[in-house]
C-alpha cells in the first residue's frame, strides 16, 4: 500500500487536481469558482511537471559547502526552472481573468455565466 | 444531479483514463517512461550536462569555491539554466507578465480615477505599528532573496513576489497610503531595457543573444556567474514592480 502510494501519488494526484479543476470549469456557474478550478489545473500541471524530474533520494541542485561536487544525486532542474517562472505567469494570468471578472460585475451585476447575456447556454 | 453534472463527470473519467493510461505505456528502447516515479533518467537527459556545466567545454568536476571560469559560474543550477543557458525562454516569459500585467492595467483603468469603492476598515493599531516594523525587513528579505539567487535557493521570481507582499501589506495597512504610479514605471522599463540590452551587448560582443560575455569567475564567490546576477537582478526588479502593479490595480478597482 505505502509503495503503491509513494508511486502514484505524485503522478496520480497531479493529474486528480487537474481533473478536479476542469470539473469545476464545467460544472460552475459562478465566475469566480470557475477561475478557482483553472488555478487548480495550473497547480496540478505545475505538480505534475517536477514530478517528472524526480530521482530516488535526490537532493536539489544547489552546489553549497556541505555538496560541494556535482557527482551527487541532484534531482532533474529544468521541470524546476520551468515551473519557477510558470508560476508567476499563473498568478499574473489569474489576476488579469479577475479584472475582467471585476469589469463583467459592474455591467451586468451578477457572477452568474447563465444570466449574462451572451454567455448564455 | 442533474444532467450536466452526470455530463461532466463521464467526460472527466474518461479523460482521467485516458491521462493515465499514458503513464502505464511500456516504453520502446530510447523513449522516455513515465510509469516509474522516481527514477528519472538524470544521466541521459540535458539536464546532465547543465549540472556538469558542460554544453560547450569538457566534463570536468565542478567543485565548490574551487573551480574556476566554468561556461556558466553559478552555483545553482536552476538559476544557471534560468538566467544563462534559456535566459531567451525567461525573456519571453518576463514578456507575458509584462503583458498579463499591463493588459490589467489597461481593463481596470478608471479616467476619474475615482477613489476606490473597496472601503477599508479603521486601522488596528497591531496592523499599522507591525507593518511599519515588518515592511522594511521583507524588503531587505527580498533583496537578499534576488542578490543571492545564484548562491542559494530561491532567485528573482521568489524575491520579487517578497517584496510585492511587503507592498500590499502596506496598501492594505493604511488608507492614505498610495504608490507614485510613474516611479513604477519608470523602474520596469529601466529593467526591462537593460535586460534586452545586456542580450544585445552578447550579439555585439560574442555573437549571440544573451552570451555570457563576462569572465564567470569562481564557483560560490559572491561575485561570479557573469552575467547571471545582473539578469537575476534586473528580472527581480521587473516581478516585483509588475506584481505590486498588479496588486495595486486589483485594490484601486
Amino acid at each position: 500500500m505505502i509503495d503503491f502510494l509513494e508511486k502514484w501519488s505524485f503522478f496520480g494526484g497531479s493529474v486528480l487536481l487537474i481533473l478536479i479543476g476542469l470539473y469545476g470549469v464545467i460544472t460552475r456557474k459562478n465566475l469566480i469558482k470557475i477561475f478557482i478550478g483553472l488555478s487548480l489545473m495550473d497547480t496540478g500541471i505545475n505538480v505534475l511537471l517536477v514530478s517528472l524530474g524526480y530521482v530516488e533520494g535526490g537532493i536539489a541542485p544547489i552546489i553549497t559547502s556541505t555538496i560541494n561536487n556535482n557527482s551527487y544525486n541532484f534531482v532533474d532542474p529544468i521541470p524546476q526552472a520551468l515551473v519557477l517562472t510558470s508560476i508567476v505567469i499563473g498568478v499574473a494570468v489569474l489576476a488579469l481573468g479577475l479584472g475582467v471578472i471585476i469589469k463583467i460585475y459592474e455591467k451586468y451585476n451578477t457572477l452568474d455565466i447563465s444570466e449574462i447575456r451572451g454567455l448564455r447556454w | 444531479m442533474n444532467f450536466r453534472k452526470i455530463l461532466a463527470l463521464i467526460t472527466i473519467i474518461l479523460l482521467g483514463i485516458f491521462i493515465l493510461q499514458a503513464f502505464l505505456i511500456i516504453p520502446e528502447k530510447g523513449e522516455i517512461a513515465l510509469n516509474n516515479f522516481g527514477k528519472a533518467d538524470i544521466e541521459n537527459r540535458t539536464a546532465q550536462l547543465y549540472i556538469d556545466k558542460s554544453v560547450n567545454s569538457p566534463n570536468e568536476q565542478v567543485i565548490y569555491k574551487e573551480s574556476k571560469d566554468k561556461e556558466s559560474g553559478s552555483a545553482n543550477i536552476v538559476t544557471s539554466i534560468v538566467a544563462n543557458y534559456r535566459a531567451l525562454d525567461t525573456l519571453g516569459e518576463v514578456t507575458v507578465l509584462f503583458l498579463a500585467a499591463t493588459g490589467l492595467s489597461a481593463i481596470l483603468y478608471n479616467k476619474k480615477h475615482a477613489k476606490s469603492n473597496f472601503i477599508l476598515k479603521e486601522d488596528s493599531f497591531i496592523l499599522k505599528n507591525g507593518i511599519k516594523i515588518l515592511f522594511p525587513l521583507l524588503i531587505l528579505a527580498g533583496s537578499y532573496i534576488i542578490i543571492y539567487g545564484h548562491l542559494s535557493p530561491g532567485g528573482s521570481f521568489q524575491g520579487g513576489a517578497v517584496i510585492a507582499t511587503a507592498f500590499l501589506l502596506k496598501l492594505l495597512s493604511s488608507k492614505e497610503y498610495e504608490l507614485d504610479e510613474n516611479i513604477l514605471k519608470i523602474i520596469e522599463v529601466t529593467a526591462g531595457v537593460s535586460f534586452v540590452s545586456i542580450g544585445l551587448y552578447g550579439l555585439y560582443a560574442e555573437g549571440s543573444f544573451l552570451t555570457n560575455f563576462l569572465e564567470t569567475g569562481t564557483i560560490a564567490n559572491l561575485f561570479s556567474g557573469g552575467i547571471v546576477p545582473i539578469i537575476y537582478i534586473t528580472i527581480g526588479l521587473k516581478v516585483a514592480v509588475e506584481l505590486t502593479n498588479i496588486i495595486n490595480d486589483l485594490m484601486k478597482a
